[in-house]
């Protein structure tokens, strides 16, 4: 399959009068060479591996990836030259890897469907634990999803007017080296670990209100902690695409800068804004650990109340499901699993829908 | 903003200080400063609180490998056991999310066909949308046994190296599944970062390696590898900030032991975040103090590896 373009003497000697072909061009392989040898690598594999009697999909996949490069590498030293073979081998490697990401990818989502669907119903999302024994099969997530709610409503009014006026701060009116700071901390707080952001939490609220005090409040100030960095990186790249023009345009009618920055730069942003912000929300919406050591991992009845008792909420749950082991206790954490990855995956696609269907006519 | 050169102002170049303009400027500069307290604070506030548990202890903090702290008697606790498994479990992390991000960026910028290039790495990002204890959940509930039989097939071919040595963990809750898991977990914030450099390699490097008769590999190697090679660290080390401070998936995972072991096949070692999520419904006595004091060392290491990552990636914006 590799002859028709390997020199003109074959291709003389293939059909009638010759085609001749410069000598530059040295052999090729066709373009459909290399999906052909990964068929071809993927039946031998399998063949061999089921001959052999140990057949399976992952030991196939790796056979196969592992016969693929070295066929396609081989062949393409044969007809065309060992740098080109080299080239083929690396895009292989390439093409393995961004599989290789995928996989994990589809096995988790696939997972927590299968086993999220069998406990996941009207029933699972609108009881509590309340009354409900770890082996029962009874009790649902309802709590989980009020301090889930509660909690991140709290996180998010604490931290969007301190995240976005600390953006602002950067991008209108910082300059010098306060603002090199914050920029410098704010990414650096970005890499707190969440379990840090838990324990700083319970020392204040230890300070504060002596040891062992659990609520919802603690549980979103932590959260806090967490998303504030998130908000003002986002936000401040948001202000800066905002055209200077405009800004000036409005200074040169005499607007003073805070009516501009409120009547000009927010609302020429506001669609980037919001996208940011519903990421953050969409990243602190799952987090476990701050929250199992400030709200609380044991409550178990409806808590409407930031500021008073535990707290539950759908990570947590989850957690706490986990560590109790039973088989149903699994099932309940797969649901809620899956109801938690819906929240977060209907946040992630309004973010996206928002930043593409209102996003600021730039132009140009 | 034109009117700041005070001592050749005249009145007409003389702004009015306005009241909204001073309170929204203060306002603005409070909430920056803010941050900077609260960063501040969370440092002072572990410092207060550990404090208490540490100068009581009885035993060496650093060097001690056990864990008693749970008493008001001479509590004898350590952080050199957490330590070690923290760093293992992040540095099995890295090695493996590394390259593999690598070669995801690279297919992204350019193998994939350039419309689908912006679909994958949106897919990409999906894997950072997950919630961590939704990754401890699949670990534990689906993965560790999908692992099993590849574990056996390390043990019997690669167990003469000592990290692979058996007998192996019959529950798959060992290091490496923990590491594995931390891998996908750190995998798209690498991605994204060397994504981000692949992309503003200049095009004319780019064209001049393609131009001299280079393959594609080639033009990798010579314009992309090196131009990128900061980002990708910066990434790498963002990536392993996040992997040392990971909690619930090892704390979900792994089955803990709090001994130094480097055996990754086998259960045991425990990471510092893992161990104060496990442990903390439980303190008693010094425990929650002492616990705030591994949380220390955590904020410590987790704070000098993203400065270093952000002192890296900020060197490179300045050179090109």
């Amino acid at each position: 399959m590799t002859t028709t373009t390997r020199t003109p003497s074959t291709g003389a000697s293939g059909d009638g009068p010759a085609q001749r072909q410069p000598r530059l061009l040295s052999g090729s392989l066709p373009r459909f060479a290399p999906p052909a040898v990964l068929v071809a690598a993927a039946l031998v594999s399998a063949g061999v591996l089921a001959a052999l009697g140990a057949f399976s999909w992952p030991g196939t996949a790796v056979l196969a990836a592992v016969l693929y490069l070295v066929a396609i590498g081989a062949l393409s030293t044969a007809v065309e030259n060992g740098r080109k073979a080299k080239d083929r081998m690396v895009t292989g490697v390439v093409y393995i890897c961004f599989a290789l990401a995928m996989l994990p990818l589809v096995s988790l989502l696939s997972t927590v469907l299968v086993n999220g669907l069998e406990r996941l119903d009207g029933y699972f999302l609108t009881v509590s634990m309340n009354g409900v024994t770890p082996s029962m099969d009874a009790g649902g997530v309802y709590h989980a999803i009020v301090g889930t709610v509660a909690i991140t409503l709290m996180a998010a009014v604490i931290s969007i007017p301190i995240g976005l006026f600390t953006a602002i701060y950067l991008v209108e009116y910082g300059k010098g080296r306060l603002a090199k700071a914050i920029t410098f901390f704010v990414d650096v707080m970005t890499g707190i670990p969440s379990i840090v952001a838990g324990l700083f939490v319970v020392a204040l609220w230890m300070m504060l209100f002596g040891p062992g005090e659990t609520n919802g409040a603690a549980g979103a100030v932590s959260l806090s902690v967490l998303m504030i960095p998130v908000v003002v990186r986002s936000s401040e790249e948001m202000l800066r695409l905002v055209p200077n023009e405009l800004r000036e345009a409005s200074y040169a009618l005499g607007v003073p800068k805070w009516l501009t920055i409120v009547k000009v730069v927010l609302p020429t942003a506001i669609a980037g804004l919001t996208t940011g912000i519903m990421l953050a929300l969409a990243r602190v919406i799952g987090e476990t650990a701050p929250l199992v050591l400030t709200a609380g991992s044991s409550a178990v009845a409806i808590n409407w109340n930031l500021f008073d008792g535990q707290m539950m909420s759908l990570p947590v749950f989850i957690y706490a499901q986990v560590r109790m082991g039973g088989a149903i206790n699994m099932e309940r954490a797969w649901a809620a699993a899956l109801t938690l990855i819906v929240i977060v995956m209907l946040l992630f696609l309004a973010a996206r829908l928002i930043s593409r269907f209102f996003a600021p006519k730039l132009g140009r | 903003m034109s009117t700041t050169d005070s001592s050749t102002a005249t009145p007409i170049t003389q702004g009015k200080r306005r009241i909204g303009d001073v309170v929204f400027a203060n306002t603005a500069r409070g909430s920056g400063v803010l941050i900077l307290l609260i960063l501040a604070g969370v440092a002072a506030f572990l410092l207060i609180q550990s404090f208490d548990s540490l100068s009581a202890n009885t035993a060496n903090f650093l060097t001690t490998e056990e864990w008693d702290a749970n008493t008001r008697e001479n509590p004898a606790f350590g952080v050199a056991a957490l330590a070690f498994g923290t760093v293992l479990a992040a540095a099995i992390a890295l090695l493996i999310a590394t390259p593999v991000a690598i070669g995801i960026a690279l297919f992204i910028v350019y193998y994939a066909p350039r419309r689908l290039a912006a679909v994958l790495g949106y897919i990409v990002d999906l894997l950072a949308a997950i919630p961590s204890v939704v990754y401890g959940l699949w670990g534990i509930g689906y993965l560790v046994f999908q692992l099993q039989d590849f574990y056996v097939l390390l043990e019997r071919y690669l167990g003469w190296i000592p990290l692979f040595a058996g007998p192996i963990s019959t529950t798959g809750r060992t290091m490496l599944s923990a590491g594995i898991v931390l891998a996908v977990m750190i995998l798209p914030i690498i991605t994204a970062m060397s994504r981000d450099v692949f992309r503003q390699v200049p095009q004319g490097h780019r064209e001049a390696a393609l131009a001299l008769g280079s393959t594609r590999w080639e033009m990798i190697r010579m314009a992309v590898l090196p131009f990128g090679r900061p980002g990708v660290i910066g990434g790498a080390m963002l990536g392993l900030g996040r992997a040392l401070g990971e909690t619930m998936a090892v704390a979900m995972i792994l089955s803990p032991s709090l001994v130094i072991s480097p055996f990754l096949l086998q259960s045991g070692n425990q990471t510092i975040a893992a161990h104060i999520a496990l442990q903390y419904p439980e303190a008693t006595g010094y425990g929650v103090s002492a616990l705030i004091a591994a949380g220390l060392v955590l904020f410590a290491i987790t704070l000098v590896v993203n400065m270093g990552a952000r002192f890296v990636v900020a060197r490179r914006k300045e050179f090109s």
